[in-house]
């Protein structure tokens, strides 16, 4: 009967090719504009480290005062002290911690003929590998003890270690960066969670792979710059020390708490870090701090961009209206055949038949549209370079997942569109169509 | 002339329809005159000027590797000597940032010593030497540029300001309402920073920053007579008309061969301001071209939709069309009741859209750092949609004002 009836809807759609492409268009341009913007949401608000995303936290300290956190709906600056960075790192009190920053250091390459390049670099302490599940193909991390003796050592990525040593092991040799050598303990296999959750202060939450990661202690021996954002809400004085003792924010903090109870002694003992400060004068305000995990901190940092919600929504809206728009034309569709359903109805057919009939032919219709929908999509997400950041836009592709979602909402919607005609149709009394004939 | 009682009466029997034809017409209108709305402002906020003379200017981002922080003023001013002989280079210069580059240095200014605190003004400082104002293109209204002996070196992490200021109009106006500023002293944000004189006044001058959280002070800038030290800085070169293309290629090889111990990789290292200007304004272009995408592809969809029905209610009604021709309705009268009754449906729909525009506007002022939706846009996105509404309706209702009396004694 399936097959029957497809087919009868196919002949139908085909007796009226005007109809039948104004709904399939309007179905594919409201499903693609829907997907492709849906792609880019997608992307922006996927969950980098779905596995351990409720266990890393950012502590927040509030080291400026009411007055600087009023403007901020009252919450705490979004980065930290090198005071209050040093500070935690020295309690710790959490399974792991890291104090990060984005270090301005430059590769040199051992081929004199080779120019110095530059890759995204981070400093960090020893913990932020295993915190942060970074995947190694060769050897690991640094020590905590290398950490302490500020050693000169440094974790490389994948892309580094195939342009600088063509993908050998290079464990245990040396890489030059701003003319120091530094040991090599390990080389990451590819990694690059999405959005970029451990600095999304200085990147937005998109920036290209991580492919340097050196001692935090020793970047701030050697009084190697941020990268990053500096804020200060007063003059720090001259000189790098004066800055570092500042309360100048420009560091990122991570804490991995596993469970509740100790993401809950972790914010006591905060709150209990900042009266210390306050006990000590340097804060002259009760305690204000926050603990976010990994998820609250991207929806904190608005990594979303605005961008991707409202054409997001205003896709959606066009959606409904294309719906809206299908469900008129499926009703004119089908009432224009009352004539044809009223010989069926008194041939004996039963009003299922006749909403099993009207269904399908509206699910091919569907189909069709999804079908137009999956190559508009594939245009949309091509086009998404013209709207978002290239970080941005290389991570809204047309995978299996979209295309199946891409042809299932076509159909789903249209199905759903076609219900109130399909019933109208259902209503159609046979004996009065046949009696006008 | 107007028919409005039969057409109620007959609108009552084909409820489904008016009501999809009005709600779709209704939605319509609510996204159209937003997204009208995005377009305008987008499209404002994209044709500022930046008040540089944006062609043939060119931006090499370098960064000194394995060289000390103090050592590198001396290799700044190699390089930009270097650069102002080069062929095809009218001008070049050292500085920290420019008009609209993304990322750079920003601070309060005071009419008195001023540390904490909300500031007089907020103003974007741009380090820069004697050649800028001839690098940016800016216009130089009041006063006098810098001297060549006035240009000082310093670190960073030291300068608190400098004794000579030049300031845009915006700035000036801003903390010399008379608009007496010239002469006169400022202070910028700090603990003890000396005063600056305001030697000058230029026409216009960007912030670097294209975002909506710049809006407060978008026009004022301070250039400082300074040359910072530092691993990191940007040669921005203005190149001699039709020699920006030489200039992009010859420039950076240029800096390679004075030394090789430097970094000028990655997408926006050397940027023609023309692509600056791109990167500045993607996100604003790219919002405005889909929602005219979105518009133009939904009103198209709604006509549609307004065909489909009303042919189908032409053909439904064929019979009764040819009852009033034969009782002595004219063409005229026939197609003058098609376009009454989509008026009468349009004018609900546009009713119900223009609550839905506003309401719709007023969520997203919200959720996002959006204007409050003039009532222009619904105003013009009202008379649009009637308009379309009514160009939809023609032809079903011409092919309706066709069917002859003959209609109406057949059976079918």
């Amino acid at each position: 009967m399936f097959a029957y009836y497809f087919q009868l809807g196919l002949r139908s759609l085909r007796k009226n090719p005007l109809l039948t492409a104004l709904m399939v268009m309007a179905i594919g341009f409201g499903v693609a504009a829907s997907m492709t913007t849906y792609s880019v949401f997608r992307a922006t608000s996927n969950n980098p480290i779905p596995q351990k995303s409720s266990q890393l936290f950012v502590p927040q300290i509030d080291n400026w005062g009411p007055e600087d956190a009023q403007r901020n709906n009252g919450e705490p600056p979004q980065a930290i002290t090198y005071t209050d960075a040093i500070g935690l790192m020295r309690d710790h009190r959490a399974k792991r911690q890291t104090a990060l920053y984005p270090a301005g250091l430059s590769i040199v390459p051992a081929d004199a003929n080779q120019l110095p390049f530059h890759e995204n670099t981070y400093a960090v302490y020893a913990d932020a590998f295993a915190m942060f599940d970074i995947p190694f193909r060769y050897g690991g991390g640094w020590t905590a003890a290398e950490d302490d003796s500020r050693a000169a050592v440094a974790v490389i990525g994948k892309t580094l270690n195939d342009k600088l040593f063509h993908g050998e092991n290079s464990v245990g040799r040396e890489i030059n960066l701003d003319g120091r050598s530094y040991r090599i303990t390990g080389v990451m296999d590819h990694w690059d969670p999405q959005p970029l959750f451990f600095d999304a202060v200085n990147t937005g939450g998109f920036d290209d792979p991580t492919q340097l990661f050196v001692p935090f202690t020793r970047m701030i021996e050697l009084k190697v710059p941020t990268n990053g954002n500096n804020n200060c809400n007063k003059d720090p004085g001259q000189g790098w020390d004066n800055w570092l003792h500042s309360e100048c924010i420009w560091l990122g903090f991570w804490a991995e708490l596993p469970s509740k109870a100790e993401a809950d002694a972790y914010r006591s003992y905060l709150s209990g870090y900042a009266a210390e400060q306050q006990r000590a004068g340097r804060f002259r305000w009760a305690p204000n701090v926050r603990l976010r995990n990994v998820v609250e901190w991207l929806d904190f940092e608005k990594v979303v961009p605005a961008e991707a919600k409202i054409s997001l929504l205003v896709a959606l809206g066009f959606l409904i209206i294309c719906l809206v728009n299908t469900i008129g034309l499926l009703l004119a569709k089908f009432m224009r055949r009352s004539s044809e359903i009223g010989v069926r109805r008194a041939l004996g057919a039963a009003r299922s038949e006749i909403y099993m009939q009207f269904l399908i032919e509206a699910a091919a219709v569907g189909l069709a549209g999804g079908l137009l929908g999956l190559l508009l999509t594939g245009v949309g997400v091509y086009g998404i370079s013209l709207i978002f950041d290239p970080q941005v836009a290389r991570l809204a592709t047309l995978d299996v997942p979209l295309v199946l979602l891409t042809l299932l909402v076509a159909i789903l919607a249209t199905v759903i569109a076609a219900f109130y005609p399909t019933w109208r149709a259902a209503q159609v009394q046979p004996a009065w169509q046949l009696k006008s004939n | 002339m107007l028919q409005i009682k039969p057409i109620l009466a007959a609108l009552k029997r084909h409820k489904a329809g008016t009501i999809l034809i009005a709600l779709q017409i209704a939605l319509t209108l609510a996204i159209v005159c937003n997204a009208l709305f995005i377009i305008q402002q987008r499209v404002q906020r994209l044709s500022r000027p930046s008040g540089m003379n944006e062609s043939n200017v060119l931006a090499i981002t370098n960064r000194w590797v394995a060289v000390n922080d103090k050592d590198t003023a001396s290799l700044t001013k190699t390089d930009v000597q270097a650069l102002r002989q080069l062929p095809g280079v009218e001008d070049a210069m050292n500085t920290n940032s420019f008009p609209l580059r993304g990322g750079g240095w920003s601070t309060g200014v005071n009419l008195v010593p001023k540390e904490n605190g909300k500031p007089a003004g907020q103003t974007t400082l741009y380090f820069v030497d004697e050649h800028a104002l001839a690098v940016y293109g800016a216009q130089l209204i009041a006063g006098r540029n810098f001297t060549a002996d006035e240009v000082i070196v310093a670190d960073p992490k030291d300068i608190k300001s400098t004794p000579q200021v030049i300031v845009t109009k915006a700035l000036a106006d801003k903390l010399f309402p008379k608009g007496d500023a010239l002469g006169k002293q400022m202070y910028l944000s700090g603990k003890d920073v000396p005063p600056s004189t305001i030697i000058g006044i230029v026409k216009q001058l960007q912030v670097p920053w294209s975002g909506i959280w710049a809006n407060d002070f978008v026009e004022n800038a301070t250039l400082l007579p300074v040359q910072l030290t530092g691993s990191y800085g940007i040669y921005l070169i203005r190149a001699k008309p039709g020699q920006l293309a030489a200039v992009t290629k010859s420039a950076p090889e240029a800096l390679l061969k004075t030394n090789r111990m430097r970094v000028i990789s990655g997408e926006r290292a050397i940027r023609t301001y023309e692509k600056v200007r791109e990167d500045a304004y993607k996100n604003d272009r790219g919002m405005a071209i889909l929602m005219g995408v979105i518009c133009v592809i939904l009103l198209a969809i709604t006509a549609a939709g307004i065909v489909g029905l009303t042919s189908f209610w032409v053909g439904q009604r064929r019979k009764q069309i040819g009852v009033r021709r034969a009782l002595g309705a004219t063409k005229h009268d026939i197609l003058s009741y098609f376009l009454t009754e989509n008026l009468m449906i349009g004018i609900a729909g546009v009713v119900i859209g223009a609550g839905l525009a506003v309401g719709l506007n007023l969520w997203m002022v919200t959720q996002f750092e959006m204007a409050r939706l003039s009532a222009v846009y619904v105003f013009a996105g009202v008379i649009a949609l009637l308009l379309l509404g009514q160009a939809a309706v023609l032809a079903p209702a011409m092919r309706a004002a066709k069917v002859p009396p003959v209609e109406a004694t057949r059976s079918v």
